[in-house]
């Protein structure tokens, strides 16, 4: 027996949890529902909170603890709940703390909206044991309520966030660069760093996602609301040039282009989503109907240990992707997925030209490309990026 | 103030987290606030203090288990005593484990 060496602390992001082998589910992301409280112009997701068709739809929480027991089964330390709002859902709290009892640690999204007295109780005394993720939109109710579409979402949020301060619950806030909010970013970071409870710098949600459901109003709307890259590579640039380092560092370490390969994700590869009906999906951004597995008609264990494995396998087959993304070295800074391939094409494997752009202007402020060269047709690119990394 | 360890109580794992296996590992999660050092941390076990939780059971005393490791490991006199009771101590400080009230048996 050797002294004082029984415990082992870990943190619960770490690989190294485990020495041997890795469990089938590290993590599930849980889209509670696809309601929200508030019917901001960017979201990707939401549904009016009153939608009693989608309501009617979703599952109830007894499927959720089954589901969530399942997930335990398979060695999954961490869920994600979010939605929508997950806390518009009247059994929010019995599916949160079924999840705790579990021992599984929560990621929750939230609006804080609707963060009574009594969740905020129930979340200081079983923490989630993450950080609280709260989405803030602007520093003042007009350019709030501008982004939320939602009057009083401004004053409420701040309750919410109240509320959590005050009992001591940990959370960080989540901001979105918008058109009402575009010229908030220092402010909002300057308010946020004096909340109480703040456990971590404001993160900024940047490049916006259209529309998951391919809802072409929708998506109409949010593509007005997207920045240039050139205004991106600016916002990037904010706090001095630690952002372009880091992108060149990202082209160094592996600027090995796609080839066919599709899903280059690596978190996740032990990870899962599931929508607010039962389906199982890769990620909870890629609804493609060729990529969602019914959790109605088979099981949890079933869908990561042999429908995700074999979807992982798909390899692109698009002339444009093989051509394009497939030779391209920027697959470290360009956001193209199969996910945003279906929510601007409805396929896996289209380029997305505003991503295209933006990985593009990043190249070009990190000293990695000539002004209006395209990147796959650069066949020294990785070099490139190594060379200028040991610079 | 935290309990000290008294090898004439049996112990067993607090209510208050929640205890898995997973892939092999015993991994000790908090259920509620102020359990443990820091909230992100998660706590697992080596392969001996595995063999150790494992014996608590609420229903042997301590020094009942200490005699079953001293037979299973080759150390010094008095070394595993030593090591349980440093152990436990550890946990109990966190709220992982609690002595068993036998008055309630």
């Amino acid at each position: 027996m050797t002294a004082k060496s029984y415990v082992r602390k870990v943190r619960s992001g770490e690989d190294r949890l485990w020495r041997a082998s890795a469990p089938a589910l590290a993590r599930l992301d849980v889209e509670l529902t696809e309601r929200c409280n508030f019917a901001c112009r960017h979201c990707s997701v939401g549904l009016p909170a009153g939608d009693r068709a989608a309501r009617a739809r979703e599952w109830p929480a007894a499927r959720w603890k089954a589901l969530l027991s399942e997930a335990a089964d398979l060695g999954c330390l961490v869920v994600r709940l979010t939605g929508g709002e997950p806390a518009l859902r009247d059994d929010f709290e019995d599916i949160y703390v079924h999840a705790r009892r579990l021992g599984l640690r929560v990621m929750l999204f939230t609006n804080a909206a609707l963060v009574t007295p009594g969740l905020a109780r129930l979340l200081a005394d079983v923490p989630p044991l993450e950080a609280v993720e709260v989405s803030v939109y602007g520093l003042t109710p007009e350019s709030s309520e501008a982004a939320t579409g939602t009057p009083g979402s401004f004053a409420a949020t701040r309750r919410g966030l109240s509320l959590l301060g005050e009992r001591g619950v940990s959370f960080v806030v989540k901001g979105a660069v918008l058109p009402p909010t575009r010229g908030e970013m220092d402010g909002l970071e300057a308010w946020a760093a004096g909340l109480p409870g703040l456990a971590g710098p404001v993160s900024w949600v940047t490049l916006l996602d259209l529309h998951s459901r391919r809802d072409a109003a929708r998506s109409a709307v949010i593509a007005g609301l997207r920045m240039e890259a050139g205004e991106f590579v600016r916002l990037a640039r904010r706090g001095g040039e630690a952002a372009v380092d880091e992108w060149r560092e990202f082209c160094g370490r592996d600027g090995r282009p796609r080839g066919d390969r599709l899903f280059s994700c690596l978190p996740a590869a032990a990870s899962a989503a599931v929508d607010a009906y039962g389906r199982l999906q890769y990620c909870l951004g890629l609804r493609h109907p060729d990529t969602v597995y019914d959790l109605a008609a088979g099981s949890l264990r079933e869908a990561v240990t042999d429908f995700l494995p074999r979807l992982r396998e798909r390899r692109a087959a698009g002339p444009a992707y093989l051509e394009r993304c497939g030779r391209c070295f920027l697959k470290g800074l360009c956001q193209q997925c199969p996910a945003k391939s279906w929510a601007e094409h409805g396929t896996l494997d289209t380029p997305v030209e505003y991503f295209c752009d933006v990985a593009h202007a990043q190249a070009v402020a990190a000293g990695l490309l000539e002004r209006g060269k395209k990147a796959w047709t650069v066949s020294d690119g990785a070099a490139r990026a190594a060379r200028r990394n040991g610079a | 103030m935290t309990e000290k360890i008294d090898l004439n109580k049996a112990y067993l794992p607090s209510e208050e987290v929640v205890v898995r296996e997973i892939e092999g590992e015993i991994v000790i999660v908090p259920l509620t606030s102020g359990i443990g050092d820091l909230e992100d941390e998660l706590l697992t076990l080596n392969e001996t203090g595995r063999d150790i939780w494992s014996r608590l059971d609420g229903a042997r005393p301590l020094a009942e288990i200490v005699r079953d490791l001293e037979a299973g490991y080759d150390a010094a006199d008095g070394l595993v005593r030593e090591d349980v009771v440093g152990f436990l101590q550890e946990l109990c400080d966190r709220r992982m484990i609690v002595a068993k009230d036998r008055d309630k048996d």
